[in-house]
């Protein structure tokens, strides 16, 4: 199935990846976490965000495009993958079949969050606090919610590690062990981030 | 002292070995599995378990069976031939001693390349992409070339150690990447590439080398399992030769885009 492009078609998604999309998520969660100082804050922060100049061309440039170019790519990379941690029960051997589920995980969970935000706001209906408060006093959406940002959270920290290896920056063992761990803060700091805002809807 | 002698040479004796070998008797036939129960000697490896087997064909229910066909050469680890699955790790077969695997010891093909027979497999794959990447150093002309440059004594040791791979297909076995879904070349080749592009004389030719990992089926393809560092018989540090690799491609790649007037430096 591969071709010549591959090369850069693969360097690209690992790039954006992290650029833009691994920003957007960050940017994401913490402006969601104005949620934890009451519905005002968050009204405003949002109302903010969602009236930007040049939103639209904003938001098919820095978050549709390139999330769905690293999306589609990723599950068809994740689906040429023929796992084995049974046979090598390794950390970083379990790190690659997680990256592959909680990408496949986050392509339904994006989908559906889309649908259920952005593209209701184009129909016509408001995003704003009570929007939320309604969707996640669904205990089942509140624990898909849930799952989707440490999904989220946990894709973004170990692509840090992998597009650290994949651009040569980490190279010795030592160094990707750090990063390693570098990564692992990343991914507390940001799920703590995420599910704190998504329980002040809740709370 | 003979009659001790002799009662533990009879408990050698009644000791057995159990196999269990996973068959194919042509490259497009359906695989099955036998059982084998052969006499243990001290100090058996598979291979010699295997002989065994070929000196007297007789499978665990008594039944005559064909001799199991396997690959050997070196027997000493060194050339990679007697790669095989041994109790579902790949690893070559040579260095596989009975004292130290839990029984049934189980052995199948390495299903990553095309079967043959039984546990032969066709490494074919792996010496074409030896060819495609230029694993050697060019030194032939219309005329005495002369010597080449220097290596330095300590870059000579450290290149020794990449130099050990013996394209058994060990890491290929273990990569979840190099499967029929993919065409990725494996982790060896990218190591040596890393090999040979440090050959001061080698390195006169890196950006072709290069040029082939960054074509299809070529260094992207990897994505940092890290199970060939673990499963590698020689040691070889074949995780940080990819990402060795990687820097080195993603300098050419802005090299061969933004121009450079140099084509190897």
């Amino acid at each position: 199935m591969s071709r010549e492009s591959d090369f850069y078609l693969r360097r690209l998604h690992s790039l954006l990846g992290v650029i833009p999309v691994g920003l957007f998520v960050a940017q994401h969660l913490v402006i969601n976490h104005f949620a934890t100082r009451g519905e005002e804050a968050f009204n405003t922060a949002s109302n903010f965000m969602g009236n930007l100049p040049f939103v639209l061309f904003l938001e098919w440039i820095i978050i549709y495009l390139p999330l769905m170019f690293h999306g589609f790519y990723g599950v068809y990379i994740a689906f040429t993958a023929k796992n084995n941690v049974q046979r090598y029960g390794t950390f970083r051997n379990w790190m690659f079949l997680l990256q592959r589920v909680t990408g496949v995980f986050l392509v339904i969970f994006i989908a559906w969050h889309v649908y259920e935000t952005r593209i209701q706001k184009a129909l016509g209906a408001e995003v704003n606090f009570n929007m939320m408060e309604e969707i996640l006093s669904n205990p089942f959406m509140l624990a898909f919610y849930i799952a989707g940002v440490l999904a989220a959270t946990f894709h973004l920290a170990n692509g840090l590690w992998s597009f650290a290896v994949t651009w040569g920056i980490a190279q010795s063992p030592r160094s990707q062990t750090i990063v390693t761990y570098i990564t692992i803060v990343a991914f507390l700091v940001l799920s703590v981030i995420g599910v704190q805002a998504l329980l002040a809807f809740v709370v | 002292m003979s009659e001790q002698t002799a009662v533990l040479d009879q408990q050698v004796a009644s000791k057995t070995v159990k196999f269990e070998i996973q068959r194919q008797d042509t490259p497009d036939s359906k695989p099955y599995w036998e059982s084998f129960e052969i006499p243990y000697r001290p100090n058996m490896n598979v291979i010699s378990a295997l002989m065994e087997i070929r000196r007297n064909p007789v499978n665990a229910k008594g039944e005559k069976t064909t001799p199991v066909n396997w690959d050997m050469n070196c027997l000493e680890e060194v050339c990679g031939a007697c790669s095989m699955v041994i109790n579902g790790r790949p690893r070559q077969s040579c260095t596989a001693l009975v004292d130290h695997l839990t029984q049934p010891i189980k052995l199948e093909p390495m299903r990553t390349f095309p079967v043959v027979r039984d546990l032969v497999v066709d490494r074919e794959f792996m010496f074409d992409s030896l060819k495609r990447i230029k694993a050697w150093v060019p030194i032939d002309g219309t005329y005495d070339l002369g010597e080449g440059p220097r290596m330095p004594e300590r870059k000579r040791q450290w290149a020794y150690e990449l130099s050990k791979c013996m394209t058994c297909g060990v890491c290929l076995e273990a990569c979840p990447n190099v499967n029929d879904k993919s065409n990725f070349i494996g982790p060896a080749l990218i190591s040596q590439v890393r090999l040979f592009n440090s050959h001061p004389t080698g390195a006169m030719n890196k950006d072709e080398r290069l040029a082939t990992i960054m074509s299809d089926g070529g260094i992207t393809e990897c994505g940092n399992s890290q199970n060939c560092v673990v499963a590698c018989p020689k040691g070889i540090p074949l995780t940080t030769s990819i990402a060795a690799m990687n820097r080195a491609t993603t300098v050419q790649m802005f090299k061969n885009f933004f121009g450079s007037d140099h084509m190897v430096d």
